[in-house]
């Protein structure tokens, strides 16, 4: 990642952006009426920067492939279940988790905004907000999934998620087929960002699905 | 309101071009637009469906020209301005005018981890709810809603026919939380429409769309 600007001492502002320059006043003018503290807004980037991430929900995801209790209480109350690992809170309260099968794809988005499961995977790619992927996955959940270079079986069935409420769904994807016996950590690399979001499918590094 | 943002089942919006390698923000003003949005999100000042509606509320054809955190800082710069918080002439000049309105609930950093791990769960008691009105299996309609305010119904299922799958609980009911702050908790389902049913002979054979929606949007079929 570059250096960026932080620095507000920085007295050069003639080659910063418009949208550089105005956000930059805004959070000046914020902090300056007391509304915002500095060391606040530094926390809240950190926390998604480096703390949370879908290394979260490859965990979830991994337990749930390796202890068939824990399968069953995500897939029966995902809240709780996700909880129970420390994964909570703000766009992440009230989770449903979907399991994908043999006959069976789930796949996820957010059609009217870009509403996404941020305890467990963290905050979404550009992709997942832009009008292309909104526009085409509930229609033509194939052809998007075959631009992330995804091609499913004729004939399993796709359904596509359309977190239209404060519902955040979670994609429990298929265990790929030669991880019998996997730690959990190690099963946890097998399982990417978008075969959370249903965009992917889980598979052993660098083996093609 | 049938705004720009309601993008699903449009075409012609180009490739969905995934980038394995990109980071998490594109610019260091995402960053800072990205932090500050949630840090006055706490202050209380409006709520999700509020800031939901002010980021719709943008003009169609720039809506469409702009990137995701551009809809963040309209967003914002809207709220502040219609709650008086920030002035578009104290933006403009890059100083305040005149003496702060003071804010009972400021984010400190500490508050920072505890609060996003307490997050803010839409979900209601049931009794504060009218009972509940469908159950799974039930077969409904999508009413064909266009109301000017904020609402969640997406144009592509109105009309459409489906069966509910899940019954999520009782949630706070965005369109009136966004012309309000009211509540107004009602039941929430995934309800399931065949692709056939919203896309007639052009939907994908063997798809279908699950949407959330709560008991006002919905008719018995």
């Amino acid at each position: 990642m570059p250096h960026d600007g932080h620095d507000h001492e920085h007295g050069e502002t003639s080659e910063l952006s418009p949208l550089e320059l105005r956000v930059r006043t805004l959070e000046s003018l914020l902090v300056e009426k007391g509304y915002v503290d500095p060391a606040a807004l530094d926390a809240l980037i950190e926390t998604y920067e480096s703390k949370v991430g879908p290394r979260n929900g490859a965990r979830v995801v991994a337990k749930a492939w390796d202890e068939p209790e824990f399968k069953a209480w995500l897939l029966e109350d995902a809240s709780a279940a996700i909880a129970s690992l420390g994964y909570t809170g703000r766009q992440g309260e009230d989770m449903v988790a979907l399991e994908n099968t043999p006959t069976v794809h789930n796949m996820v988005v957010c059609t009217l905004c870009s509403c996404y499961p941020w305890p467990v995977l963290g905050l979404p790619p550009t992709w997942y907000k832009a009008a292309p992927y909104r526009a085409r996955a509930v229609a033509m959940p194939r052809a998007v999934l075959a631009e992330f270079g995804v091609t499913l079986p004729e004939g399993k069935e796709i359904r596509v998620w359309d977190s239209t409420a404060e519902t955040r769904y979670l994609v429990l994807p298929e265990r790929p087929a030669g991880t019998e016996g996997w730690p959990q950590e190690r099963l946890a690399d097998c399982v990417t960002r978008d075969s959370m979001i249903g965009t992917g499918v889980a598979a052993i590094p660098g083996e093609t699905p | 309101m049938n705004g720009a943002h309601d993008l699903g089942g449009g075409h012609g919006y180009g490739p969905i071009a995934p980038d394995p390698h990109e980071p998490l923000f594109h610019a260091p003003w995402e960053r800072r637009c990205f932090a500050v949005t949630l840090a006055m999100g706490f202050t209380g000042q409006w709520n999700i469906d509020q800031a939901r509606f002010a980021r719709e509320s943008m003009a169609p054809g720039r809506y469409l020209e702009t990137t995701y955190y551009e809809h963040w800082l309209h967003g914002l710069e809207t709220l502040l301005a219609e709650r008086g918080l920030v002035a578009p002439d104290e933006i403009a000049a890059a100083r305040p005018n005149g003496q702060p309105k003071p804010l009972p609930k400021i984010l400190k950093a500490a508050d920072v981890a505890p609060a996003l791990a307490r997050g803010g769960s839409a979900r209601r008691d049931t009794a504060a709810a009218d009972p509940q009105k469908f159950a799974v299996g039930a077969l409904v309609v999508a009413k064909n809603l266009n109301p000017p305010g904020h609402t969640r119904v997406p144009r592509y299922v109105r009309g459409g026919r489906g069966r509910i799958e899940m019954v999520h609980g009782v949630f706070v009911f965005p369109d009136t939380n966004a012309a309000s702050a009211d509540e107004r908790p009602q039941w929430l389902y995934a309800v399931r429409f065949e692709g056939r049913e919203l896309f007639g002979p052009d939907a994908e054979p063997g798809s279908a769309v699950y949407v959330d929606l709560w008991d006002s949007y919905l008719d018995p079929a």
